[in-house]
């Protein structure tokens, strides 16, 4: 299966020249790009580790790929991707949020059925490399 | 203005007219804390546009039809609306073959209102004044709600922020589509599309307004199936996946009653109809609050009163009222699909939406600035006629933070409801991918698509089914204004 989360996931993977456009479109807009990975891709896993702070001083695309192609030389086998932060008032949240690595291979969720009263069931999604414990989970 | 009258003279039993009742000033200046409305006025052949207009003023206040003594027992200057301007609607009048038509600007102290209350604001304001004799016809076209009394509102329960931010989705707008049939189909059957749909790459699955809970399919049985299929799309995505529930019912206490379940459900996002009512919304909006959920309103009815330019309530206004209310979405045009919307209306209402502050803007129908004083931002929904083909359009003229609701246009692909959600999807993505890029989106959109079907059959078989499907006629709701000459130095 394929993991569809972020701005980009229904089209080929993004080469770095496809990278590199988005992430100035970012500081072209006065936002904070910054790189986050992750070995468990569940849908509500909000925060992903931080390779670094969010890049406030930078203005250079080249910059950010950098960090980018670091982040994915120490997780090759990991979910990377890069945010947008927007700290307009009215905003000050994400405005773009796109995977630029993801694992060879992706095994998908398991959905946990638990009936309850009535004909009511409780759901509870797992993924089934996050089984593994972090940072074995892919390859 | 109104002769002078003294006080004797004032309220000596008998009638006047409103003018000289003290409901036209026109040396009045609003204050910041007045509501503030501006009516399009058409009035009975032979009918003083002014009299018309302080009548309106006095009717929708303090007047009746006669002087009452009881006014002198109150501070009756304060609570009077005063009208302070009368301007003629341009291109209206015998030139241009219609009855005369008059902007009225009228304004209202507020102490007339309760706080927090859309019944209460509208009883006053559209409350009596809609059927009066004088006129042939009438329309409230805007308001600006002074900050103190836009602060006593909730306002949308989660907003656009935080629906991303619950959602996980940024950067796109949102992609969802209404189940059709919309009458007819059995829980297990309307899961299966809402399962599609889902999987095939759409965010959001919606019921459509009139499915309630009907012999063919009763609520508990739509919501368990449907949850199911929310459920299982999650899974085989890795993504936040939702459908709107329809509590729409016959009472409060029904409505509680579905949401309560919706919840325990675990679903994300919650509906309701327009028709329920303003005190129904403000209700489920603070339910909505109070339980973590996203509320979805859609606007069935509102053309009854909205659409016709002279007589009714604009929908920008009725836009404001609902962001006050407190919804997170609200059907607001989609430009370019089946229904009305001209471009520049459209654009009004989207910044009634959305914006943080509005600002006079006539050409889009915008009358006052607005502050809407830290109240959030509700997401405006894009439905009816629309597909993948026009995706260049909708962005172009709907901007990012907007719902973009692919009916017909998912469940009628020729290869089926996944397929038609996927070519959706990949639209949307390769058209924002190329406007972030800098590309010229809007007049190369045709190409854009074309390239992205090349890896993308789904998308390839929508562009060839509607490719040349328009809905080109013209629209009954536009603003009037005079273009002023820019002056360039």
């Amino acid at each position: 299966m394929r993991v569809t989360q972020g701005t980009f996931s229904f089209l080929p993977d993004l080469t770095d020249e496809q990278i590199s456009k988005q992430v100035k479109y970012i500081l072209d807009n006065g936002w904070a790009a910054a790189v986050e990975f992750t070995d468990d891709p569940h849908p509500r896993n909000t925060y992903w580790e931080m390779w670094g702070h969010p890049m406030f001083d930078l203005r250079d695309p080249a910059g950010v790929l950098l960090e980018v192609n670091a982040c994915r030389k120490a997780y090759p086998q990991h979910y990377i991707r890069v945010n947008a932060f927007d700290a307009t008032n009215g905003i000050e949240s994400l405005k773009l949020s796109f995977i630029v690595n993801r694992p060879d291979e992706e095994p998908g969720f398991n959905l946990h059925r638990t009936e309850g009263p009535g004909r009511s069931i409780i759901y509870t999604t797992h993924s089934y490399a996050a089984q593994k414990p972090a940072g074995s989970r892919y390859g | 203005m109104g002769k002078q009258l003294d006080a004797a003279e004032r309220y000596r039993a008998g009638v006047l007219e409103y003018k000289q009742m003290g409901y036209w000033e026109p040396d009045y200046r609003p204050k910041d804390t007045d509501v503030i409305c501006v009516f399009r006025i058409t009035p009975q052949d032979g009918v003083d546009p002014i009299e018309a207009a302080a009548a309106i003023a006095g009717e929708s206040s303090t007047a009746t039809w006669t002087v009452v003594w009881t006014d002198r027992l109150t501070a009756c200057e304060k609570y009077r609306a005063k009208c302070y301007q009368v301007d003629p609607v341009p291109n209206t009048g015998p030139d241009a073959g219609t009855d005369p038509q008059y902007f009225a600007y009228v304004a209202y102290d507020l102490d007339l209102f309760e706080e927090g209350s859309i019944a209460n604001m509208t009883a006053s304001i559209i409350g009596n004044i809609f059927g009066f004799k004088p006129l042939k016809a009438l329309r409230l076209e805007d308001m600006r709600i002074p900050v103190g009394y836009m602060k006593t509102f909730q306002g949308p329960a989660t907003g656009i922020v935080v629906e991303r931010e619950r959602l996980d989705k940024y950067g796109r707008p949102v992609l969802g589509a209404t189940v059709k049939p919309k009458l007819g189909l059995s829980g297990r059957n309307y899961g299966r599309v809402v399962y599609e749909a889902l999987k095939g790459g759409l965010d959001f699955t919606k019921d459509d307004e009139n499915i309630n809970s009907q012999p063919f399919m009763h609520w508990r049985d739509r919501y368990l199936y449907c949850m199911e299929a929310v459920n299982r799309a999650q899974a085989m995505t890795g993504e936040v996946k939702g459908t709107y529930l329809n509590v729409t019912a016959a009472t409060m206490e029904d409505m509680y009653e579905r949401a309560e379940f919706a919840r325990d459900l675990g679903s994300v996002i919650i509906m309701i109809d327009l028709v329920i009512g303003y005190t129904a919304i403000q209700s489920m909006a603070k339910w909505a609050r109070r339980n973590d959920m996203i509320l979805h309103l859609h606007r069935a009815g509102h053309s009854t009163y909205t659409r016709q330019k002279t007589h009714g309530v604009a929908f920008r206004v009725i836009a404001k009222w609902m962001r006050m209310a407190g919804v997170d979405h609200i059907h607001a045009g989609t430009v370019v699909g089946k229904l009305e919307g001209d471009p520049n209306t459209v654009a009004g209402i989207y910044d009634v939406c959305r914006d943080t502050f509005n600002e006079k803007n006539l050409p889009h129908g915008i009358f006052f600035d607005q502050d809407w004083a830290s109240l959030k931002r509700m997401m405006p929904v894009a439905s009816g006629g629309i597909h993948a083909g026009q995706m260049h359009q909708l962005v172009h003229y709907l901007g990012e933070d907007v719902v973009l609701q692919f009916g017909g246009g998912t469940i009628g692909h020729p290869m089926g409801i996944e397929a038609g959600a996927n070519a959706n999807r990949v639209a949307l993505e390769a058209m924002i991918l190329a406007r972030n890029e800098g590309r010229d989106y809007l007049a190369e959109g045709p190409r854009i698509l074309q390239d992205a079907a090349k890896h993308c059959k789904p998308l390839e078989a929508a562009l060839d089914t509607w490719k040349d499907v328009t809905f080109d006629y013209a629209s009954t709701d536009t603003p009037d204004f005079v273009p002023l000459e820019t002056v360039t130095v």
